[in-house]
């Protein structure tokens, strides 16, 4: 296969993947939202509700595609490329098993925190660029939270890196399976929870949907986008989520292994495996989501930086301390 | 010529073409945004080169860290939208051209001297000496710079907090 071909597969599937992971969790969100508040249109309409994610993307590209007279129309158009960008890239060093996946860095995990820093930048130009003040305190909120959410993210990875010895994503598994249990049991518990509340906030889902908070900033950064920009932020959420759970699944839970099957098999049960995880991961987050309130700005901000960061310094300091005794 | 140096001549081009944006044009974030461009391109050239460290350090430390907080900083001061007439700069243009073209010269001038056009990676990848390096033959440097950040972080809380005494209990 020539190396053109070759791109052009990986991309398909990578797409395919992604794309049909939202649909999957935007599927399991509004069931369970509907199960726990008792809504009839997802559990009800149309073959039991499951053509619902269907429907909401129709609706909204047939919606006009307006674009304000006084926004920056370059910068307005180009922010959500930049997260579409973002949340795609991440899925470049995610494996499904051993071989199958788009290319294993050396630099897996580095490269996760580089390319996902790029969201952060659409949201605050997303907001600019709109000239509405909603928008703007919600791109203002966005950034806030993004880059106070982004180093207990860092930090409590940083933990597995030294467990492991490598930043390859297929090494993190591999040494998972030497150790026979996955990092979240074996010493990075705590890293674990670290890194998804930092996730669900880098998500921007409730609880810590404070940047969009639609009864008081309307819908935050997104308020002036309709039609397809506006489905672009609404699926790059779920790829998003989706993305996160997986990585999460990979470095703490095992990734495409579970113990006591056989290592020889892995190429067969991987893919499913990983996707078991996964959406069992993305199901609690919809749970989480349905079941709390919104935080308010400076909790949000307290959380991060008085909490979460000594905890995730605190976790590097004992695992380097283990390391260097055992 | 390889595929590998068209690409390399059309990503420098686009390089360049980002850069002169970024100073030509007379409003803060598109600036901005122009260097995220030119910022990103360097990183892929860094990738092509073979330096997936400094690459990735690129787009996490300059595009992911500093430049957010230049946008955040602009934006929670003043950041009209459109054209921007105050940066506009005709007097020191001369001498703006003068320093980056010595610049650029005396890159030029260290950067040919010192490498011959050669990679000089012996073994393994050039993450892991790097690595190596810094914490074997470089670690008191390495470690003194660190001290540079202490400072910033120490002048960071000192002009942040707040004098207690100064505070009036009852208006908190």
């Amino acid at each position: 296969m020539s190396f053109g071909t070759e791109i052009l597969v990986k991309v398909g599937v990578v797409l395919a993947f992604a794309l049909n992971g939202a649909v999957i969790c935007t599927l399991m969100d509004v069931k369970a939202s509907a199960w726990m508040q008792r809504r009839p249109g997802p559990l009800h309409v149309g073959l039991r509700g499951f053509i619902f994610p269907l429907a909401e993307v129709i609706k909204f590209i047939q919606k006009e595609d307006i674009v304000p007279t006084k926004v920056d129309k370059t910068i307005f158009k180009l922010a959500p490329a930049f997260i579409l960008f973002s949340v795609f890239g991440l899925f470049v060093v995610v494996p499904i098993s051993p071989t199958l996946v788009v290319v294993d860095l050396n630099l897996g995990v580095f490269y996760l925190l580089a390319i996902s820093t790029l969201s952060t930048l659409g949201v605050l130009i997303a907001g600019w660029s709109s000239a509405n003040k909603y928008s703007l305190m919600g791109g203002l909120r966005a950034a806030g939270q993004l880059i106070a959410y982004e180093l207990p993210l860092i930090l409590a990875v940083v933990g597995v890196v030294i467990q492991a010895e490598t930043m390859s994503m297929v090494g993190i598994v591999e040494k998972q399976i030497e150790w026979g249990l996955p990092f979240a049991i074996a010493g990075q518990g705590i890293a674990f929870v670290i890194f998804m509340i930092a996730a669900t906030a880098e998500m921007m889902r409730i609880p810590f949907d404070m940047p969009i908070g639609e009864s008081e900033l309307v819908m935050g950064f997104m308020t002036e986008y309709s039609g397809i920009r506006f489905l672009i932020f609404y699926i790059a959420e779920y790829i998003n989520m989706f993305v996160m759970c997986a990585i999460a699944a990979t470095i703490f839970l095992g990734g495409y292994h579970v113990p006591l099957l056989p290592v020889e098999w892995v190429n067969f049960y991987g893919p499913v495996v990983l996707l078991t995880k996964t959406l069992g991961l993305a199901f609690i987050l919809v749970l989480v989501r349905w079941s709390f309130p919104r935080f308010r700005e400076d909790q949000l901000q307290n959380i991060a930086w008085k909490i979460l960061i000594p905890l995730s310094l605190l976790n590097i300091f004992v695992t380097s301390i283990m390391k260097v005794v055992f | 010529m390889g595929a590998i140096d068209i690409v390399s001549y059309f990503l420098i081009l686009g390089l360049l073409l980002a850069a002169v944006r970024v100073v030509t044009t007379s409003n803060v974030i598109h600036a901005a945004i122009s260097l995220v461009f030119t910022l990103a391109i360097t990183a892929v050239i860094f990738l092509l080169l073979s330096a997936e460290f400094v690459g990735m350090v690129v787009v996490l430390v300059y595009i992911g860290a500093v430049i957010v907080l230049f946008l955040f900083g602009i934006m929670i001061t003043r950041a009209p939208l459109g054209q921007n007439a105050e940066l506009d700069n005709e007097k020191n243009k001369t001498l703006g051209l003068v320093i980056s073209l010595s610049i650029f010269a005396l890159f030029s001038y260290v950067i040919i001297n010192s490498f011959d056009g050669k990679m000089n990676i012996t073994e393994g990848t050039s993450t892991q000496v790097l690595g190596e390096i810094l914490l074997t033959r470089f670690v008191y440097p390495f470690e003194i710079v660190s001290f540079v950040l202490l400072a910033a972080l120490i002048g960071g809380i000192t002009l942040a907090r707040k004098d207690n005494a100064l505070i009036d209990e009852d208006q908190v």
